[in-house]
């Protein structure tokens, strides 16, 4: 299968051109947030403050990874369970984001999100915290230290591989797949 | 008596600690290898060959294998003429201060993610040491202790579940909840699955059980030929599911189901499944 080079960040021409199932290698920079730094942004957003960044064209990853051994960018960086940010995407898809990476299922509502805003939700392999490590050349905390391993870092990626989980028109590659997802209807 | 000290146990814990984030049990690549023989969907077989991927390079480039390196659940089997002899300077220190030093060690020398937070609602401050770790205990026979660490990551964790069955329901239908449980965890618990199925005791013994049976090595049946049984049918159905590795279709929704059991109540049949992910992160040492 063709494999996109991608650069962060995304273009609206470029998210177009991407559809569900297609294997992209992502370079540039991505800011991780998982759980704890999405309620904090979205707490901003909800009462008219300013970000700690600027989310506009920019891509978010859901990781939190373990700390950086002597001499390298990072430690273990997988994704964690999107569908935990679920409740906190369109808020931040509207807000300017235009990607995320992650793993497993989206809601409707995030969906329907991705469509109204034209951006994607990439998924990577889950579990492969140390092959992934080696596609961050770099990690800075930018916001929210004291939240540890949750904090938000500037990643800059290098050919990080991922697919097209969600795009811009409303696919989902996941929707060929085994049984639907009750859970993903409902969240 | 036979004593052993408490700094043996720190140690102990602490090097189980490094090398369950680091090493992917034998069991777990021998499983994976299989299921790459078997599995007929080319994405599928080349998601299972970055997962042995990144096991070597976990191996050897010193990255743990998955960012989340888990609640620390340790499983001790105390023989009961065995004894831990207190640090001369702590003399009410006891084997479970022993486990969570060795713990906080473990993580904080092995580079390991900390992601225990110390209460669950009111602040969710993260304690910085991945203590405490959760531990069961039990007495056996002997002046040896054993010990049991898993490493369990909060993932699929999220997605294990419990419920009672009526005494008078078949083992289709408890099949049928289970494959149900597992096609509801699908892409985000990070399959292919180790499945742990507990049946029978109470609410929290089943749950308890569910977890025991995580422990036992892949490939290892129940003993009782009916649940043996139980365990292969089961395995077909979840992997004729097709959601595959990293849920994106294929023959491999698992790598093995594991049923424990225990006695229960003539009202009830509590069953438990807890879903554990392919970093199946399980070790032990006998002191």
């Amino acid at each position: 299968m063709d494999i996109l080079s991608l650069r962060t960040p995304l273009s609206d021409s470029v998210i177009q051109t991407l559809k569900v199932g297609m294997d992209v290698r992502l370079s540039g920079v991505v800011y991780s947030a998982r759980d704890m730094a999405h309620k904090r942004l979205c707490e901003l957003v909800n009462t008219g403050k300013s970000l700690p960044i600027d989310l506009q064209g920019q891509v978010i990853y859901f990781v939190g990874p373990t700390p950086a051994p002597a001499g390298r960018a990072i430690g273990a960086a997988g994704p964690t369970t999107s569908a935990r940010m679920d409740a906190f995407s369109p808020i931040l898809l509207a807000a300017g984001l235009k990607g995320m990476i992650g793993k497993g299922y989206r809601s409707d509502r995030v969906r329907d999100a991705l469509r109204q805003f034209g951006a994607v939700h990439f998924s990577t392999l889950g579990g492969a915290g140390a092959l992934l490590s080696q596609h961050i050349a770099a990690s800075k905390i930018v916001a929210y230290e004291d939240l540890g391993t949750e904090a938000i870092r500037q990643l800059e990626l290098v050919d990080f591989p991922c697919i097209v989980a969600y795009d811009a028109f409303g696919g989902s590659v996941y929707d060929a797949v085994g049984p639907q997802q009750e859970s993903a209807k409902t969240a | 008596m036979r004593s052993i000290a408490f700094e043996a146990i720190v140690q102990a814990v602490e090097r189980l600690c490094i090398d369950c984030a680091y090493e992917l049990p034998s069991d777990v690549v021998a499983a994976i290898n299989r299921a790459i023989q078997r599995e007929r969907n080319s994405r599928a077989k080349e998601i299972l060959n970055q997962l042995l991927e990144n096991a070597r390079i976990a191996l050897q480039d010193r990255i743990p294998l998955c960012q989340d390196t888990g609640l620390v659940v340790v499983f001790v089997e105390m023989g009961r003429d065995a004894l831990v002899a207190p640090p001369e300077d702590r003399p009410n220190a006891t084997l479970i201060d022993a486990i969570q030093e060795g713990v906080a060690a473990g993580y904080d020398k092995g580079l390991l993610r900390k992601s225990v937070v110390a209460e669950p609602v009111k602040d969710r401050k993260n304690t910085g040491t991945n203590t405490p770790a959760i531990v069961h205990l039990s007495f056996v026979s002997g002046d040896e202790i054993k010990i049991t660490l898993m490493a369990k990551g909060g993932g699929c964790e999220n997605k294990s579940a419990f419920r009672v069955f009526k005494p008078t329901q078949s083992r289709e239908e408890i099949m049928d909840w289970v494959v149900d449980v597992v096609a509801r965890a699908g892409a985000d618990a990070c399959p292919p699955f180790v499945v742990g199925v507990g049946l029978g005791g109470d609410f929290e013994v089943s749950c308890l059980l569910a977890k025991k049976a995580l422990l036992r090595n892949i490939g290892q049946s129940n003993a009782e030929p009916f649940y043996a049984e139980m365990e292969q049918m089961l395995l077909a159905k979840v992997n004729a599911l097709g959601i595959g590795p990293q849920g994106l279709g294929g023959d491999t929704t698992a790598l093995s189901i594991q049923i424990e059991t225990a006695p229960c109540h003539i009202a009830s049949l509590p069953a438990a499944v807890n879903i554990e992910c392919h970093s199946h992160r399980h070790k032990s040492i006998m002191l």
